[in-house]
C-alpha cells in the first residue's frame, strides 16, 4: 500500500503555486497537510501525476483578527488553532472543532484549508464553517474571488474550486453579543471520524430569548448540512429543553441521506444527529447565558 | 527512470545528518526503515489510524502520512533516539517496568507520542494521557498498563529534572 509515482513541486510562494497549478491543471493535486490525500494515494484511490506541496508557503500560515473574528491562512494546522489564544478568545468553536480533528499526530499536520478543500462530509471544519457563516478566498492566475461556505460545498468531496484554483484564506466573522457556541460529536474512538457531529451557535436577546441560532452538521449526508428550518424554529423562543427538542426533530426531518455502514445505520445516524443537536444547543445556550 | 524522478534531501535523524536520494513518493517512515535501517519505526495501517509509525519532526509527532521529501532540512527523532549513552529513556524504563508492552509492535509509536505529551504536559492526568494516546492502537495490553507507564515516566522525569545533574526530556 504505497503511493503511485508523481512529480513533486514545492513552491515557496502563492504566485509560484498558482503558476504550477495553471501549468498542470488537470493532473495536479494540491498537497496540504496530506492527512486525507496521502491515505487516498496509498490506497490508490487517488493517483495525481503532479503534486504541488504548499507546506513551504509560509505566507499561508497565519491566524489574524478579521471582522470581529479571524482570518486563517490555508495551511494553518489544526494543532495551531487548538493552542491559539486569539482563536480561544474570539471563536472558541473553532478551537473545540480543531481539537476534535483526528489525533495529535494528525492535527500536527492537518490544515484548515485542506479540510475545506477536500470537503469530506465527515470532517468537522466544513460543518463548523457553515455554521459560522465563513467565506473563503480562492486564487488563481486570473485573480481572486470570495465564496461563502454556503455556496462552496457542492456534495461528496465536491466543492466550488475549479482547476488552477487554490484556496488561500478562510475568513470567519465573529459572533454577535450574548452568543455561545458548542461542537459535539460522537465517534467509536476519540479522534476517529464521527458518526455524527453538530456545531451550534446561540445568540440571546437582552430579555434572554433566542435572537439567533445556527447549526452545522457533519457525517449525516454527502455534504455538510445547515438545517435552516431548525434554526428558524428557535428564533424568538425561550432557550429550554422544549426548544431543543423541537429543533432536534426538525434536524432529523431534513436528514434524508445519512451514510449506512458497519459503524452505524442511516436511522441510527439520524437519531444520533437529533440527540447531539439538543446537546450542542443546550451547551451553546449555557455559554451564551454566561456572556450576557 | 529519469533523474528528475529523484530528489536529493538532507535529513537530520537522531542528531545525525544524512544526505539521501529519494523518489518523492516514498514515505518518511519507509526511508527511515529502508534507507537508514532504523526499523524501530513500524508501519501499521498506512492511513493515519494506528499510530505505530509515529516519529517526531522538529519536535512534533507525525504519522507515516508524510513524504520523506517534506522532511528535507528538518530534524527527525525516532524511537532509536530515546536512549542516551546506553541508558534507556525513563519512558522506555517505565514501559518495561509497568508491563506497557507485550508484542511490542505498537510500542515505538506509543513512546514517541508519550514523549511529545510529556514535553507539553509534564504531569498529565489519566484522561489527558488517554486523549493524547487516542491515535495509537495496541491490540495486546488493553491500554491500562500503557497509561500506568506514562504516569510512572512522568514521575520519574519530575524527579530527574529536580536533581541538578538530571537530564531533561
Amino acid at each position: 500500500m504505497k503511493p503511485p509515482r508523481f512529480r513533486y513541486f514545492a513552491p515557496q510562494s502563492v504566485e509560484e503555486a498558482l503558476t504550477l497549478l495553471a501549468e498542470h491543471a488537470e493532473e495536479a493535486r494540491v498537497l496540504a497537510g496530506g492527512q486525507s490525500l496521502v491515505p487516498l494515494m496509498n490506497m490508490r484511490l487517488a493517483h495525481p501525476s503532479v503534486l504541488v506541496d504548499i507546506n513551504g508557503i509560509s505566507e499561508l500560515a497565519y491566524v489574524r483578527p478579521w471582522d470581529g473574528g479571524l482570518a486563517l491562512g490555508a495551511i494553518t494546522r489544526d494543532a495551531t488553532i487548538e493552542r491559539d489564544a486569539s482563536a480561544a478568545a474570539r471563536l472558541p468553536l473553532l478551537v473545540e472543532a480543531a481539537h476534535s480533528v483526528g489525533h495529535p499526530a494528525i492535527r500536527n499536520r492537518s490544515t484548515v484549508g485542506g479540510s475545506i478543500a477536500h470537503a469530506d462530509p465527515a470532517a468537522e471544519l466544513p460543518a463548523v464553517m457553515l455554521a459560522l457563516n465563513a467565506e473563503f478566498e480562492v486564487r488563481s492566475r486570473s485573480g481572486s474571488r470570495t465564496v461563502s461556505a454556503q455556496d462552496f460545498f457542492k456534495g461528496y468531496l465536491s466543492t466550488d474550486l475549479k482547476e488552477g484554483e487554490l484556496l488561500t484564506e478562510l475568513r470567519v466573522p465573529g459572533l454577535p453579543a450574548r452568543a455561545g457556541s458548542a461542537f459535539v460529536e460522537f465517534s467509536r474512538r476519540e479522534g476517529d471520524y464521527a458518526l455524527a457531529g453538530v456545531a451550534a451557535i446561540i445568540a440571546l436577546d437582552e430579555d434572554g430569548t433566542i435572537a439567533d441560532a445556527r447549526l452545522g452538521l457533519c457525517s449525516v449526508g454527502p455534504a455538510p448540512v445547515r438545517p435552516q428550518a431548525a434554526e428558524a424554529l428557535l428564533r424568538g423562543q425561550r432557550p429550554d429543553d422544549e426548544a431543543w427538542a423541537a429543533a432536534a426533530a426538525a434536524v432529523v426531518a431534513v436528514l434524508d441521506n445519512p451514510l449506512s455502514d458497519i459503524h452505524g445505520s442511516a436511522d441510527y445516524r439520524r437519531h444520533l444527529a437529533g440527540v447531539l443537536t439538543s446537546q450542542a444547543l443546550a451547551t451553546a445556550a449555557t455559554r451564551a447565558e454566561r456572556n450576557r | 527512470m529519469q533523474d528528475e524522478d529523484f530528489v536529493t534531501i538532507r535529513l537530520t535523524v537522531n542528531d545525525v545528518t544524512h544526505r539521501l536520494v529519494v523518489e518523492p513518493r516514498r514515505l518518511l517512515a519507509d526511508v527511515l526503515r529502508e534507507d537508514l535501517g532504523l526499523t524501530g519505526t513500524n508501519l501499521g495501517c498506512e492511513h493515519g489510524a494506528c499510530g505505530s509509525c509515529t516519529v517526531l519532526v522538529d519536535g512534533q509527532s507525525v504519522s507515516c502520512l508524510m513524504f520523506a521529501v517534506q522532511a528535507n532540512g528538518h530534524e527527525v527523532m525516532t524511537v532509536e533516539g530515546l536512549a542516551r549513552n546506553g541508558q534507556m529513556h525513563p519512558l522506555q524504563k517505565a514501559f518495561w517496568e509497568q508491563h506497557g508492552l507485550q508484542c511490542g509492535f505498537c510500542t515505538p509509536g506509543f513512546l514517541m507520542t508519550a514523549y511529545e505529551l510529556l514535553q507539553h504536559n509534564p504531569d498529565p492526568g489519566e484522561e489527558e494521557i488517554r486523549s493524547a494516546l487516542s491515535g495509537n492502537i495496541c491490540r495486546c495490553t488493553g491500554y491500562q498498563h500503557i497509561v500506568n507507564a506514562v504516569r510512572a515516566a512522568a514521575q520519574a522525569l519530575a524527579q530527574t529534572t529536580a536533581e541538578p545533574s538530571g537530564t531533561a526530556v
